[in-house]
């Protein structure tokens, strides 16, 4: 797809840089604060989860783990509900917004994993797991970059549907029921979770990887230097 | 597209850019102590309006078999003091005060004389785990007809032997599976599961299902939405 594109001239030095604007004003802010919001649901659910740490039946209580509160938010479990009870909201408008943004703009086309993308999957997994050769760059995000957003943005999806199945297993008993049942619900949000955080690290990995002009773009928009050539 | 453009433009271009972003800092409006309960005081508040709207009066909680019943000794007993406030049973009565035209002491004799319903309902716990249990009594709707509630009342508050107190949103308490349980696996309440009288409302979350009644106020005005409520948990939190 047609990138925005500029050549730069540096005024001291004459040499011309190109930078191409990779994220729209929309994306950038959902991403923010979707960072936020994570963090925030991520937080106070470990802490929701402190209440009763287990997927069994309450007598006899086997826990699962003992997740430590200096790695929780909300003090204790009606602080830690305020928060996600709070930020849900915010967390399902963003990706409303987000998700709306994308498929009104077009710009989903650079993000959306398609069957297109299959065949690059191998030779990026190769390139940063087994040091293979970098295949060259095409477009915005590589084969497996697609992967991981597509990824990411189902498992926000479901985070929400299966935290409605638990918070509203009466209204939305069809939901909890779909997803094997209100336990396998819980156990499903929680999991979920997992995933995402998952992603995160490794998103957080990849940043650190890739230098300081792709960290700037998610600010900005713009990349300087990028990898690929725009049309 | 492709234009040109130097350095110093490209950095004013990145600045504006970046500035839009400033909307984003709004949220660190909750990381300031002053501002961070008001706040989260709202989102709960939105949550439970929300709630309140995706209510469906006609809507059954699920009910279930026989077999799928948690046994009575693995139901657990939650209070937040005394498992036994030590409720004489002889001179139990439930006092009905507030919007009703037929205020007074009710006796468990009176109640029991209304249509007994039994239900296999889910009990869930805001802790996260949940039982199936058997749960009979009567309808709380025909209660409120008997007493004479006001229709136009919005709530309906209990107290408890041991000083716990609750309250329903009136859709919920004429729910139909909204009971005045008297009786746990066909028989009667045992004093840790809230004898002589509790609440079971399997529309609500657990903490809303109090135990050892004492007191029934119909009113217009929620004066105390509940112990927990007050605590810091949601006033509504409908399933």
């Amino acid at each position: 797809m047609a990138t925005r594109a500029i050549a730069i001239e540096n005024v001291k030095t004459g040499e011309v840089t190109e930078a191409v604007y990779e994220h729209p004003f929309v994306v950038r802010l959902c991403h923010w604060v979707n960072a936020v919001s994570l963090f925030v649901m991520a937080g106070s659910g470990l802490q929701i989860f402190r209440a009763f740490p287990s997927f069994g039946a309450k007598i006899p209580q086997k826990d699962l783990l003992n997740w430590p509160k200096a790695f929780a938010l909300g003090g204790w479990l009606g602080g830690a509900l305020q928060w996600h009870l709070t930020f849900m909201w915010i967390y399902i408008g963003t990706g409303l917004l987000y998700i709306g943004y994308q498929i009104f703009s077009g710009n989903y086309k650079q993000v959306l994993f398609v069957r297109r993308d299959l065949p690059g999957v191998w030779p990026m997994v190769r390139h940063y797991f087994l040091f293979g050769p970098k295949p060259p760059a095409r477009e915005a995000y590589n084969p497996l970059q697609k992967h991981a957003y597509t990824s990411a943005i189902g498992l926000g999806l479901l985070s929400v549907l299966t935290g409605l199945a638990i918070w509203k297993p009466v209204q939305f008993s069809w939901l909890a029921w779909i997803m094997g049942g209100f336990h396998w619900a819980r156990l499903w949000h929680f999991l979920i979770m997992w995933a995402m955080l998952a992603f995160v690290f490794g998103h957080l990995v990849m940043v650190v990887l890739h230098g300081w002009n792709n960290f700037v773009s998610m600010f900005t928009g713009w990349k300087k230097d990028p990898e690929y050539r725009s049309e | 597209m492709y234009s040109r453009t130097d350095s110093r433009k490209f950095k004013t271009i990145s600045r504006r850019e970046l500035l839009k972003l400033t909307p984003v800092i709004a949220l660190g409006a909750f990381a300031i102590p002053q501002l961070q309960k008001p706040l989260l005081k709202g989102g709960l508040g939105f949550s439970d309006w929300a709630s309140a709207r995706l209510f469906r009066s006609g809507h059954l909680a699920p009910t279930f078999a026989e077999s799928e019943l948690t046994p009575l000794d693995k139901f657990p007993i939650n209070d937040y003091d005394i498992d036994d406030p030590q409720v004489d049973f002889d001179k139990w009565t439930l006092t009905v005060t507030g919007a009703v035209q037929k205020p007074g002491d009710y006796t468990l004799a009176q109640i029991q004389a209304l249509p007994k319903c039994t239900q296999n309902t889910r009990h869930v716990c805001i802790e996260g785990w949940d039982v199936i249990g058997r749960f009979g009594g009567a309808r709380l709707s025909d209660f409120l007809k008997i007493i004479g509630a006001d229709p136009t009342a919005r709530f309906v508050t209990v107290e408890c032997a041991d000083d716990y107190y609750e309250s329903l949103d009136m859709a919920t308490a004429v729910h139909p599976q909204s009971l005045l349980c008297y009786e746990m696996y066909g028989q009667s309440l045992t004093r840790e599961h809230g004898a002589p009288l509790r609440l079971s409302v399997p529309t609500k979350i657990g903490y809303k299902q109090a135990k050892y009644l004492t007191d029934l106020k119909v009113s217009h005005v929620l004066e105390k939405a509940g112990y927990w409520e007050d605590q810091g948990y949601s006033e509504f939190y409908g399933l």
